[in-house]
């Protein structure tokens, strides 16, 4: 401490032996962390969310090699309960279930994020477009958001399967342009907000092209609440798949989802309790968290909520 | 407000005439559509191409168009293609009764929880009771609706055995058993929606516990049943009143899918079975149908509303 120097001159003054060992004796104040530190400090649900989801993940990435057995394995007594052996035990056709729901983490938390990144993509750029250039092709594009604003996301996700058929590519197709009309709602509203700022029309009168107004200027700063919504809808898409699965228009039926596997269970649940109760318990977790995470994010954004929470 | 509201229903039946148009159109636009998936079936090329003379599918796309939506108008929305071919109208008529009573009674249900679940937040807002609630509307909301229906028969079906785990039985023939049958699906269903009306009801009463006339309220020296009821309540629900139409639509997507658990051949059940079975006549009917009800109670909702608000504005 005895060597502190008046904070003005700390940078210049200092002879070369005397390198500060830390921000406090450079004279400069202590490093602050960052916003969502201390969020997450702060805030334990998110905490225990994002903790949660990053062992989700973890799970989903490493089944091959954290799952005790081969998912798809038919090698072991039928319809066991939990043991050792087995933590979660075994189904009907002597597959372990542990196994099955660490591998079923990859479909779920794939088909959620891959679809919300679709339709975040595809109802972005449908509402910049809607927004910036209005007139006719905003009509165009707000009357179909708008009729399918009118339906649960859920609803559309069947009405879409409905149409194209059943199976896993098809149910990603559906799901995400069923989630995409919240973003096109979002993204048209900021727009609408931010192109009559003054830095967006001294850009314009600088000449920039209609492009890189949108992409440069508009864009950035509509990202907070794009990504909340993101976040609520990943749980939602989650949700959505594994219904789909439950009601068998999703997977092909060997592949182990949580939804599918829920669904197998229906017939042994008098017997084996178990399968009823853990894949359901994998969805009902993964969704709770992704749900406090986006609640932490819309206080870390401060994003006024959009839409009502009421839709799925 | 007759202008209002009739602007309304003109609004709904174009909403329910794109949906028709919509379904009509993709149906037949995606590769592999059922129609032709359903000719390949058939198997016979000469007993195809009479089905698709019969179904007039050798006409152009705006003739078969004009003749469905006439048709569909009437009432007549074709026969299901397996099995005895009833007509679809027929297993629509049979169905929409199972799905309004699940539905009414798991809205019922979740009122009752809710409604005082959010009174007692806000008014005691940040107690016990308060974390409680936001804990279980938290859990409600994650838990999938299909996963409730699982355990509540593991629980009351399979292990207690009190209440039957499958089936439908119409209100004639008895008050019990038609309820016994329908109280776990409506339970399931009706979960998630009281989590959200909970919430809802909490902040809205929040909302109104802070303005002035509440305080002059308990000022006056007025009982806190009657501050918070008559003075506080009745105002907190005008804002709730405007999402029941949303949420409405939330209990009916959740009866789609947990009708398939409990096997009710309600509305979910019938579109579900119709897209596995690719009976495509079914499917478009039940589309129809579920769109109309979510169509019709939003406009319901939307009347309510201007009924229930006498600040909002009718014409713009």
């Amino acid at each position: 401490m005895k060597n502190r120097q008046p904070r003005a001159s700390a940078a210049v003054q200092y002879p070369a032996q005397a390198v500060p060992r830390s921000r406090e004796e450079a004279g400069l104040p202590r490093r602050r962390s960052p916003r969502w530190v201390k969020v997450l400090r702060r805030d334990k649900k998110a905490l225990f969310g994002l903790l949660v989801l990053l062992g989700m993940t973890a799970s989903a990435i490493f089944a091959p090699w954290i799952a005790p057995y081969d998912p798809r394995a038919q090698e072991f007594e039928m319809l066991l309960p939990p043991s050792a052996a087995h933590p979660l035990g075994t189904d009907d056709l002597g597959r372990d279930l542990l196994s099955r729901i660490l591998y079923g983490a990859r479909i779920s938390l794939f088909v959620g994020v891959v679809t919300v990144g679709l339709a975040m993509i595809v109802g972005v750029f449908l509402g910049l477009l809607a927004g910036y250039y209005g007139g006719w092709l905003d009509s165009l594009i707000m009357r179909y958001i708008d009729l399918q604003w009118a339906f649960p996301n859920f609803i559309i996700a069947v009405y879409l399967v409905a149409i194209f058929g059943t199976g896993l590519e098809n149910v990603i197709v559906a799901v995400s342009l069923a989630f995409l009309d919240d973003f096109a709602r979002i993204a048209r509203a900021m727009v609408l907000s931010l192109r009559e700022e003054e830095y967006v029309l001294s850009a314009r009168s600088l000449g920039a092209s209609d492009l890189r107004i949108m992409g440069k200027h508009i864009l950035p700063n509509a990202l907070a609440p794009v990504i909340v919504q993101a976040t609520v809808s990943v749980s939602y898409a989650i949700l959505a798949e594994a219904g789909l699965s439950f009601l068998g228009l999703g997977v092909k039926p060997t592949t182990p989802t949580w939804g599918l596997i829920l669904s197998d269970a229906r017939t042994f649940i008098s017997r084996a309790w178990w399968l009823g109760v853990f894949p359901g318990l994998a969805i009902m977790l993964t969704v709770l968290s992704i749900n406090f995470l986006g609640d932490a994010l819309r206080d870390l954004f401060d994003v006024r909520e959009y839409r009502e929470e009421t839709k799925r | 407000m007759t202008r209002y509201i009739l602007k309304r229903v003109v609004h709904a039946l174009l909403v329910m005439w794109a949906v028709a148009t919509l379904v009509f159109f993709m149906l037949r636009a995606v590769p592999g559509d059922p129609l032709r998936a359903m000719l390949f079936d058939v198997g016979d090329p000469q007993a195809a191409e009479e089905l698709r003379r019969k179904l007039g599918l050798d006409q152009p796309i705006y003739v078969q168009y004009a003749l469905w939506l006439g048709r569909v108008l009437q009432g007549d929305l074709g026969n299901s293609i397996y099995g005895s071919r009833v007509s679809v109208s027929r297993i629509l008529k049979e169905a929409i009764p199972r799905t309004l009573s699940l539905a009414g009674l798991a809205f019922l249900i979740a009122l009752l929880l809710a409604v005082p679940a959010g009174i007692l937040s806000a008014v005691k807002r940040g107690s016990l009771w308060d974390h409680t609630f936001t804990v279980l509307a938290f859990l409600g909301l994650s838990m999938p609706d299909f996963w409730l229906a699982i355990l509540l028969i593991l629980v009351f079906a399979v292990h207690l055995q009190w209440l039957p785990a499958i089936g439908y039985v119409p209100l004639s023939k008895g008050f019990w058993p038609w309820l016994s049958h329908l109280i776990l699906p409506a339970i399931a269903v009706g979960t998630a929606f009281s989590a959200i009306l909970a919430r809802m009801i909490r902040s809205a009463m929040l909302e109104v516990l802070r303005l002035d006339y509440i305080q002059v309220a308990w000022a006056k020296g007025l009982p806190e049943r009657r501050v918070i009821f008559k003075h506080a309540l009745r105002n907190a629900l005008i804002p709730v009143i405007t999402v029941m139409g949303i949420a409405f639509a939330l209990l009916m997507a959740g009866a789609v899918i947990v009708e398939n658990v409990f096997a009710i051949k309600g509305l979910g059940r019938v579109l579900i079975q119709g897209i596995l079975n690719r009976d495509y006549p079914v499917v478009q009917g039940a589309i129809l149908v579920v769109s109309a009800i979510f169509v019709f109670t939003n406009l319901l909702v939307d009347v309510l509303y201007t009924l229930i608000n006498p600040r909002i504005r009718y014409e713009e």
